[in-house]
């Protein structure tokens, strides 16, 4: 989640903070932070601001705690759209689940989201739909840099060109997948370039001096 | 002696793109083939991969809002739509009555255009000259009407955050009806042309069958997902900027093949007729933008908001850390992922039905790539 994560604070807001600083387009976004819920509290050192989520109730929800116990971490709500925050090793089962027994049956879209200062670097995303219940649910799980979630092309065929884009825009394999190569960029491309840490200018020099004949892509 | 008198059918790898007037854009698909059958494909993608979720977090919000129209340059408006509506989300505001029935007759009519594109392309794809030009006349008066409002007719960056930038411009209602009463008769010629002709339903009919099962495994929506007979439309099932308030059907069919995709698309242009010509008599007055400061910064949060394009669901999943950039934007593409079911329709069918394939699932590179 995103507790400790976005630092208020000021040291650099963004890790390619000082990369971004360079492109024209960004003037001074760094210069106008002040944190964005001043009702927090004035002083300076603990104003992180955090996602004003709240306690999601429901049937599905507590269906979900009992049948997962401690796995399912977190169920909360904002704006009206529920997330369930489970531990990786269980988020297969947990799609399983609601596959078959709660007619979660369209994986709507995986995606990853980079917090590179905390400790479980990456949050692992599945946005589910139920045609029966007109019903969406976003599944969460946090993963360490360098471990391997399963596949969840087991359970839903979609996941297959999505974990690969996933694999290729941010490293992360999946364990099993049929196929496990990258799939937008080339194959022998260094580099995963959605996460934080590859700045916008940067690319694989070596690999465009190779194919394209030219010094740089800049 | 009979052994020699044949010739040998043996696998042949045969290569399709990037650059084919049939994959409509730079996709490449290799093909297993054993004479005529296809035995498999895989399709290769990223020539026109641009890193837009990559620039999305380096630009700020409305900064970012132009580059969404180059990802479905036929259906630009809805793209903006869907990022629009996404940040509102983020920011918990929602445009003027006044903005919305603008934005429904701009995308209604965007999903025309872009429909009108799909049908010309798929036809010159199976042999028939004629409706890519009729088509085109078409969607060249949309295109006017999208140059006339805000000065672009491809990527056109009609809305913004919070509602609208431009004032409809004098006798904007009168063009939208003309356009409506125009249209329709058009419709019905190109059905004249291909419904019932004897070539367009042998080359159509029971090729690249997807039955609604197989839709939702492989997460196919729009036109798709609905020729397979599943009554789901994003309009209705989750509705956005004011759709609930419009009369109109989601035409279906059931046999989830290319035939019953064309029949569906033919439907929803006209239901989209429908739609604007409901809402252009009812325009409320009004504003045209929300309450949105100059600098736009949602409180720390997510959302995934998502619309019916004219190819699929088009979600995006935004995450804000508080700042003027968004943390990540991730864009749920409708072609990237309808295309994946492409190896499912036309493994065991002919070459020659690869072509009607591709140009029934209606892709955009653009956004396949992104």
């Amino acid at each position: 989640m995103a507790e400790e994560e976005p630092p208020g604070g000021p040291p650099a807001p963004k890790p390619e903070g000082v990369e971004a600083a360079k492109v024209p387009a960004k003037p001074a976004a760094d210069a106008v932070k002040p944190a964005p819920k001043p009702a927090a509290a004035p002083p300076p050192p603990k104003p992180p601001a955090t996602m004003a989520a709240t306690l999601w109730e429901s049937d599905l929800a507590t269906e979900l705690k009992q049948r997962f116990g401690t796995q399912v971490r977190e169920t909360s709500t904002y704006l009206g759209q529920n997330f369930v925050v489970v531990s990786p090793d269980s988020v297969i089962s947990v799609l399983e689940h609601l596959k078959l027994e709660a007619d979660f049956d369209y994986l709507v879209d995986l995606t990853l989201v980079d917090w590179p200062k905390r400790a479980e670097r990456f949050d692992l995303i599945y946005i589910l739909y139920s045609f029966a219940r007109n019903e969406r649910l976003r599944i969460k799980t946090p993963i360490a840099d360098g471990y391997k979630p399963e596949s969840a092309v087991s359970v839903h065929l979609t996941a297959n060109w999505l974990e690969r884009e996933a694999f290729d825009m941010f490293g992360v394999e999946f364990e099993g997948h049929p196929d496990m190569r990258r799939i937008l960029l080339p194959d022998e491309w260094q580099g995963h370039p959605l996460r934080k840490d590859y700045g916008i200018l940067q690319q694989d020099n070596r690999w465009v001096q190779e194919n394209l004949g030219i010094e740089s892509g800049q | 002696m009979p052994d020699s008198t044949f010739l040998d059918s043996t696998e042949l790898v045969l290569n399709m793109g990037p650059q084919h007037p049939s994959t409509h854009g730079v996709l490449r698909v290799i093909l297993k083939l054993d004479g005529e059958k296809v035995l498999g494909t895989e399709c290769v993608l990223g020539y026109l991969h641009r890193g837009v979720e990559k620039i999305a977090e380096n630009r700020t919000y409305a900064q970012f809002n132009p580059y969404v129209d180059r990802m479905d340059y036929v259906a630009a408006i809805s793209n903006g739509l869907g990022y629009c509506l996404a940040i509102e989300k983020l920011l918990n505001v929602e445009a003027p009555p006044r903005a919305q029935a603008i934005r429904v007759i701009l995308t209604e009519l965007n999903r025309i255009a872009s429909h009108l594109l799909w049908l010309g392309t798929h036809a010159l794809d199976i042999g028939a000259i004629t409706p890519v030009f009729y088509c085109l006349r078409e969607r060249e008066e949309a295109l006017k009407i999208f140059e006339k409002y805000c000065g672009a007719r491809l990527t056109t960056h009609a809305f913004r955050i919070g509602g609208l930038l431009y004032e409809t411009y004098e006798g904007f209602e009168q063009e939208i009806r003309d356009f409506c009463d125009m249209f329709i008769p058009k419709v019905d010629e190109y059905e004249e042309l291909l419904t019932n002709n004897r070539i367009w339903v042998g080359r159509l009919k029971d090729v690249g069958i997807l039955n609604a099962e197989e839709c939702k495994e492989y997460g196919v929506t729009g036109p798709v997902l609905r020729a397979a007979g599943v009554k789901w439309d994003l309009r209705k099932a989750q509705p956005y900027s004011g759709y609930e308030n419009y009369d109109f059907e989601i035409p279906t069919r059931e046999n989830g093949d290319t035939y019953d995709r064309y029949i569906v698309r033919m439907e929803e242009m006209r239901q989209s007729v429908r739609i604007m010509r409901q809402a252009v008599e009812k325009i409320p007055a009004g504003p045209i933008m929300g309450k949105v400061g100059k600098v736009i910064k949602p409180p720390v949060g997510e959302a995934y908001v998502s619309i019916e394009a004219p190819k699929g669901e088009l979600g995006y999943y935004v995450v804000s850390d508080g700042s003027t950039q968004p943390y990540r934007c991730r864009v749920r593409p409708p072609s990237f992922i309808n295309l994946q079911a492409l190896d499912r329709m036309i493994r065991g069918g002919l070459i020659a039905d690869v072509v009607a394939v591709i140009g029934t699932l209606d892709i955009v590179l653009g956004e396949v790539d992104r």
